[in-house]
Protein backbone atom coordinates (compact mmCIF):
# COMPACT_ATOMS: atom_id res chain seq x y z
CA UNK A 1 0.00 0.00 0.00
CA UNK A 2 1.59 3.31 -0.82
CA UNK A 3 1.56 5.72 1.78
CA UNK A 4 -2.26 7.63 2.43
CA UNK A 5 -3.30 10.14 5.81
CA UNK A 6 -6.11 9.04 7.82
CA UNK A 7 -8.60 11.24 8.77
CA UNK A 8 -11.75 9.98 11.53
CA UNK A 9 -14.87 11.98 10.72
CA UNK A 10 -17.17 12.90 13.53
CA UNK A 11 -19.66 14.56 11.34
CA UNK A 12 -20.68 14.83 7.61
CA UNK A 13 -19.86 18.15 7.48
CA UNK A 14 -16.11 17.88 9.15
CA UNK A 15 -15.71 15.37 6.12
CA UNK A 16 -17.16 17.05 3.37
CA UNK A 17 -14.67 19.86 4.99
CA UNK A 18 -11.73 17.44 5.05
CA UNK A 19 -12.21 15.71 1.67
CA UNK A 20 -12.33 19.64 0.50
CA UNK A 21 -8.56 20.09 1.88
CA UNK A 22 -7.09 17.48 0.40
CA UNK A 23 -5.70 16.63 -2.53
CA UNK A 24 -6.54 13.10 -3.68
CA UNK A 25 -9.26 11.98 -1.32
CA UNK A 26 -11.16 9.25 -0.89
CA UNK A 27 -13.72 8.34 1.67
CA UNK A 28 -13.63 5.65 3.45
CA UNK A 29 -16.51 3.02 4.87
CA UNK A 30 -16.35 -0.35 5.31
CA UNK A 31 -13.49 -0.66 3.49
CA UNK A 32 -14.67 -3.84 1.68
CA UNK A 33 -12.91 -2.97 -1.68
CA UNK A 34 -11.21 0.39 -0.73
CA UNK A 35 -8.49 -1.47 1.00
CA UNK A 36 -8.14 -4.74 -0.92
CA UNK A 37 -7.73 -2.20 -3.75
CA UNK A 38 -5.19 0.15 -1.91
CA UNK A 39 -3.21 -3.23 -0.85
CA UNK A 40 -2.80 -4.00 -4.34
CA UNK A 41 -1.47 -0.30 -5.02
CA UNK A 42 -4.24 -0.02 -7.72
CA UNK A 43 -5.50 2.77 -5.64
CA UNK A 44 -3.44 5.61 -4.23
CA UNK A 45 -5.40 8.40 -2.55
CA UNK A 46 -3.28 11.22 0.03
CA UNK A 47 -5.66 10.86 2.16
CA UNK A 48 -8.64 8.34 3.87
CA UNK A 49 -11.71 10.40 5.03
CA UNK A 50 -13.43 7.52 7.44
CA UNK A 51 -16.93 7.86 7.79
CA UNK A 52 -17.89 4.30 9.60
CA UNK A 53 -17.70 6.49 13.41
CA UNK A 54 -20.06 8.79 11.86
CA UNK A 55 -23.79 8.01 14.16
CA UNK A 56 -26.03 10.16 12.35
CA UNK A 57 -25.10 7.78 8.90
CA UNK A 58 -25.87 4.88 11.27
CA UNK A 59 -29.10 2.63 11.58
CA UNK A 60 -32.08 0.90 9.78
CA UNK A 61 -35.00 3.13 10.94
CA UNK A 62 -38.83 1.34 9.90
CA UNK A 63 -41.67 4.08 10.17
CA UNK A 64 -44.96 1.80 8.65
CA UNK A 65 -44.20 1.46 5.35
CA UNK A 66 -40.87 3.58 4.81
CA UNK A 67 -37.96 2.53 5.33
CA UNK A 68 -34.68 4.46 5.45
CA UNK A 69 -31.15 2.71 5.84
CA UNK A 70 -28.12 5.19 7.50
CA UNK A 71 -24.91 5.21 4.93
CA UNK A 72 -22.97 3.03 7.14
CA UNK A 73 -25.47 0.58 7.98
CA UNK A 74 -23.17 -2.96 7.28
CA UNK A 75 -24.85 -5.95 5.51
CA UNK A 76 -25.05 -7.50 8.57
CA UNK A 77 -26.71 -5.13 10.38
CA UNK A 78 -29.36 -4.91 7.43
CA UNK A 79 -29.49 -8.63 7.26
CA UNK A 80 -30.47 -8.87 10.77
CA UNK A 81 -32.87 -6.26 10.86
CA UNK A 82 -35.95 -7.78 12.11
CA UNK A 83 -38.09 -4.41 11.64
CA UNK A 84 -37.20 -4.61 8.21
CA UNK A 85 -37.65 -8.31 7.31
CA UNK A 86 -40.90 -7.38 8.43
CA UNK A 87 -41.29 -4.92 5.58
CA UNK A 88 -39.19 -6.13 2.76
CA UNK A 89 -37.88 -9.63 3.36
CA UNK A 90 -36.04 -9.15 -0.16
CA UNK A 91 -33.55 -6.64 1.15
CA UNK A 92 -32.48 -8.80 4.15
CA UNK A 93 -31.99 -11.82 2.81
CA UNK A 94 -29.65 -9.88 -0.27
CA UNK A 95 -27.56 -8.52 2.41
CA UNK A 96 -27.39 -12.01 4.19
CA UNK A 97 -25.90 -12.87 1.25
CA UNK A 98 -23.02 -10.32 0.02
CA UNK A 99 -19.75 -11.93 0.15
CA UNK A 100 -18.41 -13.89 3.40
CA UNK A 101 -19.15 -13.20 7.11
CA UNK A 102 -16.79 -11.10 7.54
CA UNK A 103 -17.35 -8.93 4.76
CA UNK A 104 -21.12 -8.33 5.79
CA UNK A 105 -19.41 -7.13 9.15
CA UNK A 106 -17.60 -4.15 8.25
CA UNK A 107 -19.01 -3.78 4.61
CA UNK A 108 -21.80 -0.68 4.25
CA UNK A 109 -24.60 -0.29 2.13
CA UNK A 110 -23.39 3.61 1.30
CA UNK A 111 -19.78 1.86 0.34
CA UNK A 112 -21.89 -0.84 -1.96
CA UNK A 113 -23.72 2.08 -4.06
CA UNK A 114 -21.19 4.55 -3.80
CA UNK A 115 -18.77 2.11 -5.47
CA UNK A 116 -21.35 1.09 -7.90
CA UNK A 117 -19.55 -2.02 -8.91
CA UNK A 118 -22.08 -3.80 -11.93
CA UNK A 119 -21.60 -7.20 -9.61
CA UNK A 120 -22.71 -5.96 -6.48
CA UNK A 121 -26.27 -7.04 -5.16
CA UNK A 122 -27.45 -3.43 -3.24
CA UNK A 123 -27.88 -1.38 -6.53
CA UNK A 124 -30.45 -3.66 -8.28
CA UNK A 125 -32.23 -3.52 -5.09
CA UNK A 126 -32.77 -0.21 -5.16
CA UNK A 127 -33.40 0.60 -8.87
CA UNK A 128 -36.30 -1.88 -8.53
CA UNK A 129 -37.44 -0.52 -5.08
CA UNK A 130 -37.46 2.85 -6.96
CA UNK A 131 -35.36 3.47 -3.85
CA UNK A 132 -34.67 7.88 -2.60
CA UNK A 133 -30.68 8.36 -2.33
CA UNK A 134 -30.10 11.02 0.35
CA UNK A 135 -26.93 13.13 0.06
CA UNK A 136 -25.37 15.49 1.67
CA UNK A 137 -26.68 17.98 -0.72
CA UNK A 138 -29.61 16.45 -2.32
CA UNK A 139 -31.67 13.53 -2.95
CA UNK A 140 -31.82 11.62 -6.08
CA UNK A 141 -33.48 8.72 -7.33
CA UNK A 142 -32.22 5.50 -7.98
CA UNK A 143 -31.93 5.41 -11.78
CA UNK A 144 -30.17 8.76 -11.76
CA UNK A 145 -27.76 8.12 -9.50
CA UNK A 146 -26.42 4.94 -11.04
CA UNK A 147 -24.75 6.04 -13.76
CA UNK A 148 -22.34 3.62 -15.24
CA UNK A 149 -19.65 1.08 -14.52
CA UNK A 150 -18.19 2.01 -10.95
CA UNK A 151 -20.03 5.40 -11.69
CA UNK A 152 -22.66 7.07 -10.34
CA UNK A 153 -23.86 11.02 -9.93
CA UNK A 154 -21.62 11.51 -6.75
CA UNK A 155 -19.69 14.76 -6.70
CA UNK A 156 -16.35 14.56 -5.39
CA UNK A 157 -17.24 16.23 -2.28
CA UNK A 158 -20.60 14.71 -1.80
CA UNK A 159 -21.52 12.07 0.87
CA UNK A 160 -24.39 9.60 1.06
CA UNK A 161 -25.91 10.43 4.28
CA UNK A 162 -28.98 7.15 4.27
CA UNK A 163 -30.64 5.49 1.35
CA UNK A 164 -35.00 5.55 1.29
CA UNK A 165 -37.81 3.24 -0.18
CA UNK A 166 -40.91 2.33 0.21
CA UNK A 167 -41.77 -1.33 1.14
CA UNK A 168 -43.14 -3.20 -1.69
CA UNK A 169 -46.00 -5.99 -1.88
CA UNK A 170 -44.13 -7.85 -2.83
CA UNK A 171 -40.43 -8.29 -3.99
CA UNK A 172 -37.73 -11.16 -4.54
CA UNK A 173 -33.85 -10.74 -5.51
CA UNK A 174 -32.20 -14.37 -6.71
CA UNK A 175 -28.54 -14.42 -8.14
CA UNK A 176 -26.62 -16.74 -9.50
CA UNK A 177 -23.32 -15.91 -7.74
CA UNK A 178 -19.32 -17.27 -9.32
CA UNK A 179 -18.53 -19.69 -7.41
CA UNK A 180 -15.48 -18.20 -6.33
CA UNK A 181 -15.89 -14.73 -5.72
CA UNK A 182 -19.19 -14.82 -5.24
CA UNK A 183 -20.11 -11.50 -7.16
CA UNK A 184 -23.01 -12.37 -8.94
CA UNK A 185 -22.93 -13.56 -12.52
CA UNK A 186 -26.44 -12.27 -12.78
CA UNK A 187 -28.88 -10.74 -10.36
CA UNK A 188 -32.25 -9.96 -10.40
CA UNK A 189 -34.59 -8.43 -7.88
CA UNK A 190 -37.90 -8.68 -8.63
CA UNK A 191 -40.46 -5.86 -6.57
CA UNK A 192 -44.25 -5.61 -7.19
CA UNK A 193 -46.20 -2.94 -5.77
CA UNK A 194 -50.38 -2.48 -6.58
CA UNK A 195 -49.56 -2.95 -10.49
CA UNK A 196 -46.34 -1.49 -9.97
CA UNK A 197 -43.41 -3.58 -11.35
CA UNK A 198 -39.91 -2.91 -11.44
CA UNK A 199 -37.28 -5.27 -12.32
CA UNK A 200 -33.42 -4.60 -11.87
CA UNK A 201 -30.73 -6.48 -13.29
CA UNK A 202 -27.04 -6.64 -11.50
CA UNK A 203 -24.11 -8.57 -12.34
CA UNK A 204 -24.92 -8.71 -16.29
CA UNK A 205 -24.88 -5.25 -17.72
CA UNK A 206 -22.53 -3.73 -19.65
CA UNK A 207 -23.15 -0.23 -18.25
CA UNK A 208 -23.90 -1.92 -14.77
CA UNK A 209 -27.14 -2.41 -13.41
CA UNK A 210 -29.95 -1.45 -15.27
CA UNK A 211 -33.86 -2.11 -15.38
CA UNK A 212 -35.10 -5.14 -17.67
CA UNK A 213 -37.73 -3.33 -19.29
CA UNK A 214 -39.21 -6.02 -21.00
CA UNK A 215 -39.80 -8.62 -18.15
CA UNK A 216 -41.71 -6.05 -16.58
CA UNK A 217 -44.20 -5.27 -19.18
CA UNK A 218 -44.88 -9.66 -19.56
CA UNK A 219 -45.16 -9.49 -15.58
CA UNK A 220 -47.82 -6.69 -15.94
CA UNK A 221 -49.75 -8.76 -18.21
CA UNK A 222 -49.41 -12.26 -16.42
CA UNK A 223 -47.35 -12.12 -12.77
CA UNK A 224 -46.16 -15.33 -12.92
CA UNK A 225 -42.75 -17.12 -13.64
CA UNK A 226 -44.49 -18.78 -17.38
CA UNK A 227 -44.97 -15.10 -18.22
CA UNK A 228 -41.25 -14.74 -18.96
CA UNK A 229 -41.08 -17.88 -21.02
CA UNK A 230 -40.63 -15.77 -23.84
CA UNK A 231 -38.45 -13.06 -22.55
CA UNK A 232 -35.37 -12.68 -24.71
CA UNK A 233 -32.79 -11.09 -22.76
CA UNK A 234 -30.22 -8.80 -25.62
CA UNK A 235 -26.94 -10.03 -24.96
CA UNK A 236 -25.24 -6.97 -27.05
CA UNK A 237 -26.20 -4.90 -23.47
CA UNK A 238 -24.66 -7.97 -21.23
CA UNK A 239 -20.95 -8.20 -19.91
CA UNK A 240 -19.14 -11.08 -21.60
CA UNK A 241 -15.57 -11.96 -19.37
CA UNK A 242 -13.65 -15.01 -18.38
CA UNK A 243 -16.56 -15.76 -16.23
CA UNK A 244 -19.49 -15.81 -18.14
CA UNK A 245 -20.48 -14.97 -21.93
CA UNK A 246 -22.90 -12.50 -22.84
CA UNK A 247 -25.44 -15.23 -24.24
CA UNK A 248 -24.94 -16.87 -21.32
CA UNK A 249 -25.99 -14.19 -19.08
CA UNK A 250 -28.56 -13.62 -20.98
CA UNK A 251 -30.06 -17.18 -20.23
CA UNK A 252 -28.96 -16.95 -16.94
CA UNK A 253 -30.50 -13.43 -16.03
CA UNK A 254 -33.94 -15.18 -17.14
CA UNK A 255 -33.49 -17.99 -14.97
CA UNK A 256 -32.76 -15.67 -11.98
CA UNK A 257 -35.79 -13.32 -13.24
CA UNK A 258 -38.41 -16.61 -13.36
CA UNK A 259 -36.76 -17.78 -10.02
CA UNK A 260 -37.77 -14.17 -8.31
CA UNK A 261 -40.94 -14.26 -9.40
CA UNK A 262 -41.35 -18.30 -8.82
CA UNK A 263 -40.73 -17.04 -5.14
CA UNK A 264 -42.73 -13.77 -4.83
CA UNK A 265 -45.68 -16.14 -6.16
CA UNK A 266 -44.98 -19.32 -4.53
CA UNK A 267 -45.48 -21.09 -7.72
CA UNK A 268 -43.30 -23.50 -9.80
CA UNK A 269 -41.10 -22.16 -12.76
CA UNK B 1 2.15 8.88 12.13
CA UNK B 2 -1.30 7.13 13.65
CA UNK B 3 -1.68 7.19 17.34
CA UNK B 4 -3.61 3.87 17.83
CA UNK B 5 -5.65 2.80 21.57
CA UNK B 6 -6.98 -0.48 21.43
CA UNK B 7 -8.20 -2.82 24.30
CA UNK B 8 -6.42 -6.59 22.60
CA UNK B 9 -7.64 -9.07 25.02
CA UNK B 10 -8.55 -7.60 27.56
CA UNK B 11 -5.60 -5.12 27.88
CA UNK B 12 -5.52 -1.27 27.38
CA UNK B 13 -2.70 -0.64 24.52
CA UNK B 14 -1.23 2.54 22.51
CA UNK B 15 1.20 2.50 20.08
CA UNK B 16 2.00 4.65 16.87
CA UNK B 17 1.93 3.16 13.47
CA UNK B 18 2.24 4.84 10.08
CA UNK B 19 -1.39 5.36 8.84
CA UNK B 20 -1.41 2.81 6.21
CA UNK B 21 -0.43 0.13 8.39
CA UNK B 22 -2.87 -3.04 8.13
CA UNK B 23 -4.51 -3.77 11.76
CA UNK B 24 -3.08 -7.48 11.34
CA UNK B 25 0.86 -5.94 11.44
CA UNK B 26 -0.02 -3.96 14.17
CA UNK B 27 -0.82 -6.81 16.07
CA UNK B 28 1.76 -9.01 15.22
CA UNK B 29 4.81 -6.51 14.52
CA UNK B 30 4.14 -3.85 17.18
CA UNK B 31 2.23 -6.22 19.95
CA UNK B 32 4.12 -9.66 19.20
CA UNK B 33 0.43 -11.74 18.93
CA UNK B 34 1.69 -13.95 16.21
CA UNK B 35 -1.29 -15.86 16.45
CA UNK B 36 -3.14 -14.26 13.85
CA UNK B 37 -1.85 -14.87 10.08
CA UNK B 38 -0.97 -13.28 7.00
CA UNK B 39 -2.38 -16.01 4.45
CA UNK B 40 -2.52 -14.13 1.17
CA UNK B 41 -2.49 -10.33 0.15
CA UNK B 42 -5.84 -10.67 -1.12
CA UNK B 43 -8.06 -10.56 1.60
CA UNK B 44 -9.57 -14.19 0.78
CA UNK B 45 -8.29 -16.43 3.02
CA UNK B 46 -9.44 -15.22 6.23
CA UNK B 47 -6.38 -16.59 8.15
CA UNK B 48 -6.32 -13.39 9.57
CA UNK B 49 -9.61 -12.92 11.18
CA UNK B 50 -10.40 -11.20 14.60
CA UNK B 51 -13.07 -9.87 16.56
CA UNK B 52 -13.22 -6.09 16.54
CA UNK B 53 -15.85 -5.07 19.14
CA UNK B 54 -17.53 -8.01 19.20
CA UNK B 55 -17.69 -9.20 14.89
CA UNK B 56 -15.08 -11.45 12.95
CA UNK B 57 -13.32 -8.83 11.24
CA UNK B 58 -10.57 -9.71 8.43
CA UNK B 59 -7.75 -7.69 10.33
CA UNK B 60 -5.75 -7.85 6.92
CA UNK B 61 -8.53 -5.03 5.32
CA UNK B 62 -8.91 -3.05 8.09
CA UNK B 63 -6.39 -0.07 8.90
CA UNK B 64 -4.66 0.22 12.52
CA UNK B 65 -5.65 3.75 12.56
CA UNK B 66 -9.23 3.19 11.34
CA UNK B 67 -9.56 0.22 14.87
CA UNK B 68 -7.99 2.66 16.85
CA UNK B 69 -10.42 3.06 20.29
CA UNK B 70 -12.17 -0.58 19.52
CA UNK B 71 -12.15 -3.77 21.42
CA UNK B 72 -9.85 -6.49 19.95
CA UNK B 73 -10.20 -10.38 20.91
CA UNK B 74 -7.51 -12.37 18.86
CA UNK B 75 -6.87 -15.90 19.08
CA UNK B 76 -4.58 -15.66 21.89
CA UNK B 77 -7.69 -14.31 23.87
CA UNK B 78 -9.70 -16.91 23.64
CA UNK B 79 -8.16 -18.88 26.09
CA UNK B 80 -6.47 -16.84 28.83
CA UNK B 81 -5.07 -18.57 31.77
CA UNK B 82 -3.89 -21.87 29.55
CA UNK B 83 -7.55 -23.38 29.20
CA UNK B 84 -8.51 -24.06 25.96
CA UNK B 85 -11.57 -22.83 24.93
CA UNK B 86 -14.47 -25.15 23.44
CA UNK B 87 -13.96 -24.76 19.92
CA UNK B 88 -9.87 -24.78 20.22
CA UNK B 89 -11.04 -28.52 22.16
CA UNK B 90 -13.26 -29.23 19.29
CA UNK B 91 -10.51 -29.25 16.74
CA UNK B 92 -7.96 -30.69 18.54
CA UNK B 93 -10.43 -33.36 19.37
CA UNK B 94 -11.85 -33.92 15.44
CA UNK B 95 -8.29 -33.49 13.93
CA UNK B 96 -9.36 -30.18 12.56
CA UNK B 97 -5.97 -29.09 11.84
CA UNK B 98 -3.19 -30.58 9.43
CA UNK B 99 -0.92 -27.82 8.89
CA UNK B 100 -2.30 -25.19 11.02
CA UNK B 101 -2.05 -22.18 8.78
CA UNK B 102 -5.52 -21.04 9.14
CA UNK B 103 -6.56 -22.33 12.14
CA UNK B 104 -6.58 -19.12 14.22
CA UNK B 105 -8.75 -17.16 11.75
CA UNK B 106 -11.14 -20.72 11.59
CA UNK B 107 -11.47 -20.29 15.16
CA UNK B 108 -11.99 -16.65 15.75
CA UNK B 109 -14.56 -16.83 12.17
CA UNK B 110 -16.39 -20.12 13.98
CA UNK B 111 -16.70 -18.52 17.85
CA UNK B 112 -18.81 -15.56 15.77
CA UNK B 113 -21.23 -18.00 13.95
CA UNK B 114 -21.59 -20.26 16.94
CA UNK B 115 -22.73 -16.58 18.60
CA UNK B 116 -25.43 -15.25 15.79
CA UNK B 117 -26.82 -18.81 15.80
CA UNK B 118 -28.03 -19.82 19.44
CA UNK B 119 -30.16 -21.91 18.07
CA UNK B 120 -27.71 -24.50 17.25
CA UNK B 121 -26.07 -25.16 13.44
CA UNK B 122 -26.36 -27.85 10.77
CA UNK B 123 -23.58 -28.41 8.45
CA UNK B 124 -24.91 -26.44 5.59
CA UNK B 125 -24.81 -23.66 7.46
CA UNK B 126 -21.19 -24.15 9.25
CA UNK B 127 -19.73 -24.51 5.43
CA UNK B 128 -21.53 -21.61 3.72
CA UNK B 129 -20.19 -19.45 6.63
CA UNK B 130 -16.93 -20.68 6.51
CA UNK B 131 -17.04 -19.18 3.27
CA UNK B 132 -14.39 -16.73 4.15
CA UNK B 133 -11.50 -18.72 5.12
CA UNK B 134 -9.58 -20.82 3.35
CA UNK B 135 -7.79 -24.16 4.09
CA UNK B 136 -5.09 -24.87 1.62
CA UNK B 137 -4.48 -28.51 3.33
CA UNK B 138 -8.03 -28.65 2.72
CA UNK B 139 -9.63 -29.97 5.71
CA UNK B 140 -12.33 -28.62 5.55
CA UNK B 141 -14.55 -32.07 6.81
CA UNK B 142 -13.31 -32.12 9.76
CA UNK B 143 -13.58 -28.45 10.75
CA UNK B 144 -16.65 -28.53 10.13
CA UNK B 145 -17.15 -31.75 12.44
CA UNK B 146 -15.43 -29.48 14.78
CA UNK B 147 -17.53 -26.74 14.82
CA UNK B 148 -20.52 -29.06 15.24
CA UNK B 149 -19.06 -30.25 18.02
CA UNK B 150 -18.26 -27.24 19.29
CA UNK B 151 -22.05 -25.71 19.06
CA UNK B 152 -22.99 -28.55 20.77
CA UNK B 153 -21.20 -28.91 23.86
CA UNK B 154 -21.19 -24.86 24.31
CA UNK B 155 -24.99 -25.19 24.90
CA UNK B 156 -26.43 -24.50 21.99
CA UNK B 157 -27.27 -27.78 20.36
CA UNK B 158 -26.76 -28.85 16.99
CA UNK B 159 -29.28 -29.13 14.69
CA UNK B 160 -28.56 -32.71 12.95
CA UNK B 161 -27.77 -32.25 9.09
CA UNK B 162 -30.73 -33.79 7.09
Amino acid sequence: MYETQYHRAASVEEAARLMGEAEDGKFLAGGMTLIPTMKQRLASPSDLIDLRRIEALKGVTVDGRNVRIGAVTTHYDVSTSEELAKICPAITNLAGHIGDPQVRNMGTIGGSIANNDPAADYPSALLALDATIITSQRSLPASDFFIGLFETALEPNEIIVAVEFVGPDRAAYKKFPNPASLYAMAGVFVAKSGDNIRVAVTGAGEGGVFRLKDAETALAGNFSPSALDSLAVDPDVLLSDMHASADYRANLVKVMAKRAVAEITNRPM
Amino acid sequence: MAKVELFVNGRAVTGEAEDRTLLVHFLRENLGLTGTHVGCDTSQCGACVVHVDGRAVKSCTMLAAQASGSTITTIEGLSPNGELHPLQVAFRENHALQCGFCTPGMIMTSVDMIRRHPNGLDEATVRDQLEGNICRCTGYHNIVKAVLDASDKMGKGAVKAA
